[in-house]
C-alpha cells in the first residue's frame, strides 16, 4: 500500500509540507480544444494542479472530465470538479470510476450553482445527493472499496478528495462547523471561496485552527485578482456569498485609469504572502477567471516559482 | 392542501371547442381553499365561458356544479344521474380530481381547467407556499420543523450552501433560506447538535421507487 491516498502531485506537494499553489481552467463553451490547450498552457509549470470546472454557474461547457483528460494529455495535473446538480448517484459513481481509470487523481466535490443562474434555467436539477454526501461517497469508494449501496467495487478508484468552503456565507458562525463536517465526511483538502475580506478570513481561520481542522485537512485559501472596479462591484453586489469590502473597491478606484488591474494583482500578491504566514493555511488556490495568461506573472511575482518536484 | 391555479381562458376555450354540452365541475376541498376551483370560481369560469361563446356566436350549453371532493369516488358516483346530459366535463379539480372523474366516466372526455401546483399552506389571503414534497419518510424532526427537501432549492440535507443573503434564498429573494430557518429554530430549542450528523443520501424509493404510489390498509377495508 502506498503512503499516499491517491498519489496525485497535489497530494505529494502538500504532504511534503510545501505551500501548494493551484490554478483553475474553465472548459470552452464548445468543442474548441485549441482554446482549452492554450488556456491550460499558460498554467503549465506555474501550479501544482488545475481545477477543471463542471458547467460552472450552470452554463453548458465541455464536460469537466473530458477537459480534465485533455489537460492530462498536455502534461498538467487536473483537479476534476464534479457538481451534484446534473447527475444522480449512479452517474456520479460511474463517472468517478471513469475518471480514475483515465488517470485523474484529484476530485473536487461541489453541490453546484442553481440552474436558475445559468443558461438553461428551464432545466430540471438533480441534487439526488449533496456535496457532503458526494465527499463521503468518494471516500467510501476509495477507502472501503464499496459503492453507496454497500456492494464491493472491483478495483476501487483512489482519488485525493477536495471540498469547497465559503467562509463568508451566512450564517457566519455555522461556516466553520460545516467545514468540519466536510472534513469528517472525507475531504483531504479544501479550497475556499475567493477571499477579499481579510479580517473575516483571519477570524474564520482562527476558529478552524482552534478546532484543529488544519491538522486533519489541507486548507487552501482562494484568491481571485480583481481585473476592474466593475468586476469588484459585480462581485460585491451580484455574487451571493461573496464579500468585497468597500475599502478594496476604494483602493482599486484610487489606482487610476489603466492601473486598476495592476492594483488588483498587487492586492492578490499581498494576500498570497499573508497566507504563506497564516497558521493553518496550506496553500493558495488562484482562480484567475478568464485571465489564465496572467498566471505566470502572478506566480513569478508572488515568489511561488519554481513549483516543487516531489 | 393541494394548490392550483386556473389555466388561461384561451387555453380552456381551445380544449372545449369541439363540445356543445359541457359540465363545469368544481371541487369543494383544496382547490376551493386556494380559490382556484371551488363553487365561486366554477360559477365565474362558467359565466366567462358562456359570455365568450355568446360574443363569438357559438351555440354551446355550459352548466356548473360543485361536488365536495372529486378525488373521492363516493362523491363522484352521484354525478351518474346527470352525466348523460353532457358531452364533456370541464373539471376544476386538481390533477387527482380530473383523473378520478375520468376513471368513473370512461365514455366522457374530462378536461382540466386548472394547473395543479403543490402541497402547501395558506400563509395569508391570496398567498400560498409549498411546504411538503411527500417524500414518504418525514425528516422534519431533525430539521426543527423546516423541510429542506422542499424548501431548499438544492434539497440539501447537509446545508446551508454559500448563497443565502440576509436570510433569503439566492434563487428567490422572496423566499427565506430554509437552512437559516433550520439553524435558527434548532438553536432556539438548544438542538443544534442534530446538525452534527452527516445525513446520508435520501432513500427516494419511498417517493418514486415504484412508479405511482399507493397505500393499502386492510384495517380500513370492508
Amino acid at each position: 500500500m502506498s503512503e499516499y491516498k491517491a498519489g496525485s502531485n497535489l497530494e505529494k506537494v502538500l504532504k511534503a509540507g510545501h505551500f501548494a499553489f493551484t490554478g483553475e481552467c474553465g472548459p470552452p463553451q464548445g468543442a474548441n480544444i485549441e482554446l482549452l490547450k492554450e488556456k491550460a498552457g499558460h498554467l503549465k509549470g506555474c501550479v501544482d494542479a488545475v481545477n477543471v470546472t463542471d458547467n460552472q454557474t450552470a452554463v453548458v461547457r465541455m464536460s469537466s472530465w473530458a477537459a480534465s483528460l485533455v489537460l492530462l494529455q498536455e502534461g498538467l495535473e487536473p483537479n476534476f470538479q464534479m457538481v451534484c446538480r446534473d447527475r444522480n448517484r449512479l452517474a456520479i459513481q460511474s463517472d468517478i470510476l471513469g475518471v480514475y481509470t483515465h488517470g485523474i487523481r484529484n476530485m473536487l466535490c461541489l453541490s453546484g450553482d442553481h440552474q436558475k443562474f445559468g443558461d438553461h434555467p428551464e432545466s430540471k436539477n438533480v441534487f439526488d445527493i449533496d456535496s457532503m454526501q458526494l465527499i463521503n461517497t468518494v471516500k467510501t469508494m476509495r477507502d472501503d472499496g464499496k459503492f453507496l449501496n454497500g456492494k464491493d467495487i472491483d478495483v476501487p478508484p483512489r482519488l485525493f478528495i477536495g471540498a469547497a468552503s465559503n467562509p463568508f456565507a451566512e450564517p457566519f458562525d455555522f461556516r466553520v462547523y460545516r467545514l468540519a463536517k466536510k472534513i469528517e465526511a472525507g475531504a483531504d483538502f479544501v479550497q475556499t471561496q475567493c477571499i477579499y475580506n481579510m479580517d473575516r478570513f483571519r477570524e474564520f481561520m482562527k476558529r478552524a485552527v482552534d478546532m484543529g481542522l488544519h491538522e486533519k485537512c489541507y486548507l487552501l485559501a482562494g484568491v481571485t485578482p480583481m481585473k476592474s472596479v466593475g468586476m469588484a462591484r459585480y462581485m460585491a453586489k451580484q455574487v451571493p456569498g461573496m464579500e468585497v469590502p468597500e475599502s478594496l473597491i476604494k483602493r482599486l478606484k484610487g489606482a487610476g485609469k489603466g492601473k486598476v488591474a495592476e492594483e488588483g494583482i498587487k492586492f492578490a500578491i499581498e494576500q498570497i504572502h499573508e497566507f504563506e504566514e497564516m497558521e493553518g493555511v496550506a496553500g493558495v488556490h488562484l482562480m484567475a477567471i478568464e485571465w489564465e495568461h496572467r498566471v505566470p506573472e502572478i506566480a513569478e511575482r508572488a515568489g511561488v516559482l519554481p513549483r516543487p518536484q516531489v | 392542501m393541494i394548490t392550483a391555479e386556473q389555466k388561461p381562458i384561451d387555453e380552456i376555450r381551445n380544449m372545449i371547442a369541439p363540445y356543445k354540452r359541457i359540465l363545469a365541475l368544481g371541487c369543494g376541498s383544496c382547490v376551493a381553499e386556494c380559490a382556484a376551483g371551488g363553487e365561486k370560481e366554477t360559477a365565474m369560469l362558467a359565466s366567462a365561458l358562456r359570455m365568450a361563446a355568446k360574443i363569438n356566436g357559438e351555440e354551446v350549453i355550459i352548466e356548473e356544479k360543485t361536488i365536495d371532493r372529486q378525488c373521492v369516488n363516493e362523491f363522484v358516483i352521484p354525478l351518474d344521474d346527470i352525466m348523460e346530459k353532457y358531452d364533456a366535463v370541464l373539471s376544476l379539480g386538481c390533477g387527482a380530481g380530473v383523473q378520478a372523474v375520468a376513471d368513473m366516466f370512461p365514455e366522457v372526455p374530462v378536461i382540466p381547467a386548472l394547473n395543479t401546483e403543490f402541497m402547501g399552506e395558506t400563509k395569508d389571503q391570496g398567498y400560498w407556499v409549498e411546504s411538503c414534497i411527500g417524500c414518504g419518510d418525514c425528516m422534519l424532526y431533525y430539521f426543527g420543523g423546516v423541510c429542506p427537501l422542499t424548501r431548499c432549492a438544492k434539497h440539501l440535507l447537509n446545508g446551508p450552501c454559500g448563497g443565502s443573503m440576509d436570510g433569503r434564498c439566492e434563487v428567490d429573494p422572496d423566499v427565506p433560506c430554509a437552512w437559516q430557518l433550520i439553524i435558527d429554530r434548532l438553536s432556539r430549542f438548544g438542538a443544534l447538535d442534530r446538525l452534527e450528523k452527516i445525513y446520508p443520501p435520501k432513500d427516494w424509493s419511498k417517493k418514486e421507487g415504484c412508479g405511482p404510489r399507493k397505500i393499502v390498509r386492510e384495517d380500513q377495508q370492508k
